[in-house]
């Protein structure tokens, strides 16, 4: 049986381990490009204060009621966004957004446009099980 | 005979108390937004699904907190054989708690969000959250006479209520605009913190359920033995490292994928042991089956291995991206806070509320009954849920996809067999606690002044 200084030594070695890969990850972020555009910026605030994510996904992740969003903006445009925002939809309520408010969601789903794909129909699995875009 | 109780548990018995009428609260708004997946546009004007869904989450996350925190607190004093650190603290970290949940629920009714997945309340209130999970963390460290030779179970209490609030303020890193202001890393930062939460308010329970075991067979050597530990650090380490498969296909950085997936095969080491368990477990079933709470622990091990099984299966990143986006993660959640964290805070909180306020005896054949209802209509529920996600799976990956409006048309009718279950596990769950709600209120209403205020 390990004793309480080798059990000691696990949980320092792994608490170790782990703030090393957070620090690691908050400093490396995958993408360095930040949003310049303060409407976008503005825009996923919008997308929170409204609680978009409770019925929409993006890169699958989300709510399920309606479609994921991350390509949104390059497979509808933004006229098509807008109409939807506006008009609502069966299970989707009229927001009664503002125009600054409707602009500023779009150019932040333009913006998570351009970060990736999310089609899995876009990935590839590899023999190991791992997959690749 | 209920295993029994002993004199310190009056504080803890309020968290419980509040946490079973958050779960009944949450049950019912999960079934209006299951009414709302079957007829569009119900409740569209005052209770639309944005409103409904984190009414119906948050509910039951805190149900699992309060429960997790109350069980904590009781336990620590049972282990210990002292009245907890500071009785005021708790008594405060609880009112702060009730006031915050109470603030949440409202400003989701009035539409007033500005959070974000499962947190979805305006930011300002995670603040009193925090400063609650700092007095409970203070007095459960306190109230530790030694932290020498200890059992399993206290490492997973502190090392719950260290992560929970480690990963908690991870998750508002998103405040901060060089964190949020790209989609991709503020995710991975979201996703990261949520997967370790869970981890830690598993620990809490997972410490709690292993103490009560332990009480129950009467075996105190289990909390000091290799297996236990190895298994806690199998925990801790999949804690920390493998919440990646949330986001597989998120373009994150590629190791993140092959340390989560790496991380998980671990679990398989835990999965055989259950298989290699069971026999013994079959036969301490049988011993100890009499007990209201012994018998959710044993449908919890059913979930965990269920649970276990579909979990294994999604961290391998080639099946992940088929399950991922689909209602089959929506059924590995629900197994996982239904089967798993709800009945084991039920078994709990059946030994907790047991003592003076509470007995099960009255309303065996109910609790008979109910208890099977659970578990069946929670596979039935389960099961629902998992055959949505395969035709939603073939539809996201098919060649020519038809429209996600037809999709769902099209996949309607198994709504009815996910509301029906849920509606049936709802019922189910709503007799076992009712009477455990009402004996505890007749109980502080008519023994306030000497019960309450005692320790």
């Amino acid at each position: 049986m390990a004793t309480d200084g080798q059990k000691r030594m696990i949980a320092v070695f792994l608490t170790a381990s782990f703030l090393l890969y957070s620090f690691y990850l908050y400093y490396a972020m995958p993408f360095k490009r930040d949003i310049k555009n303060q409407e976008a910026s503005e825009g996923k605030l919008v997308w929170q204060r409204y609680n978009c994510n409770a019925c929409h996904q993006i890169f699958g992740l989300g709510g399920y009621l309606g479609p994921d969003l991350t390509n949104e903006y390059s497979l509808r445009g933004h006229d098509v966004i807008i109409a939807f925002i506006k008009s609502g939809a069966p299970s989707m309520p009229v927001f009664h957004m503002t125009e600054k408010e409707m602009n500023q969601l779009v150019a932040f789903l333009k913006d998570v446009d351009r970060s990736g794909r999310a089609d899995p129909r876009t990935f590839t699995i590899k023999s190991n099980g791992t997959i690749e875009q | 005979m209920e295993p029994s109780n002993n004199k310190y548990p009056a504080s803890s018995k309020l968290f419980i108390l509040t946490g079973l009428l958050l779960l009944s609260v949450g049950m019912m708004f999960g079934l209006i937004g299951m009414l709302q997946y079957l007829i569009p546009g119900f409740l569209k004007q005052y209770l639309s699904f944005e409103k409904i869904r984190p009414l119906h989450v948050s509910s039951v996350v805190f149900w699992i907190i309060f429960g997790a925190i109350g069980s904590v607190i009781n336990y620590v004093q049972q282990y210990t054989g002292r009245v907890i650190y500071s009785q005021r603290l708790v008594n405060i970290q609880w009112a702060l708690f009730v006031g915050t949940t109470i603030l949440i629920l409202v400003s989701y009714c009035l539409g007033m969000f500005g959070g974000r997945e499962y947190w979805e309340f305006p930011p300002v209130l995670a603040l009193p959250i925090i400063a609650g999970w700092l007095l409970f963390s203070f007095n459960v460290i306190k109230s530790m006479p030694t932290f020498r030779h200890q059992p399993v179970y206290v490492w997973m209490w502190l090392t719950g209520v260290v992560f929970f609030l480690f990963t908690f303020l991870e998750s508002y890193l998103w405040v901060f605009p060089s964190f949020r202001n790209n989609i991709v890393n503020d995710m991975t930062i979201q996703w990261k913190s949520y997967g370790s939460m869970v981890g830690a308010w598993n620990m809490l329970i997972y410490g709690c359920s292993i103490y009560l075991m332990e009480k129950i067979s009467g075996d105190k050597n289990y909390g000091h033995s290799t297996i236990a530990f190895a298994l806690y650090f199998t925990g801790l380490f999949n804690l920390m490292f493998n919440w990646g498969h949330h986001i597989y296909t998120l373009p994150s950085h590629h190791f993140i994928q092959y340390i989560s997936y790496a991380v998980s095969m671990t679990e398989l080491g835990i999965l055989g042991r259950i298989l290699w368990k069971w026999k013994s477990s079959l036969s301490d079933a049988k011993k100890h089956f009499h007990y209201i709470a012994f018998r959710f622990l044993v449908a919890a091990d059913w979930w965990i291995f269920l649970s276990l099984l579909l979990a294994i299966m999604m961290s391998i990143p080639g099946v992940n991206l088929y399950t991922h986006g689909t209602h089959i993660t929506v059924a590995h959640t629900m197994g996982t806070t239904i089967g798993i964290n709800t009945f084991l805070v039920l078994a709990i909180a059946f030994d907790i509320l047991h003592v003076n306020c509470f007995g099960a005896v009255p309303y065996t054949k109910y609790f008979n009954k109910a208890y099977w209802l659970a578990n069946i209509s929670l596979f039935v529920f389960w099961i629902a849920l998992i055959l949505v996600g395969i035709e939603k799976a073939k539809w996201q990956m098919g060649a020519n996809r038809i429209p996600f409006s037809s999709m769902m048309h099209q996949i309607h009718p198994l709504f009815y067999f996910v509301f029906a279950s849920g509606l049936m596990l709802a019922t189910a769950l709503l007799v076992i606690i009712y009477p455990m709600i009402k004996h505890q209120l007749e109980c502080y209403s008519s023994q306030k002044s000497s019960h309450v205020k005692s320790v």
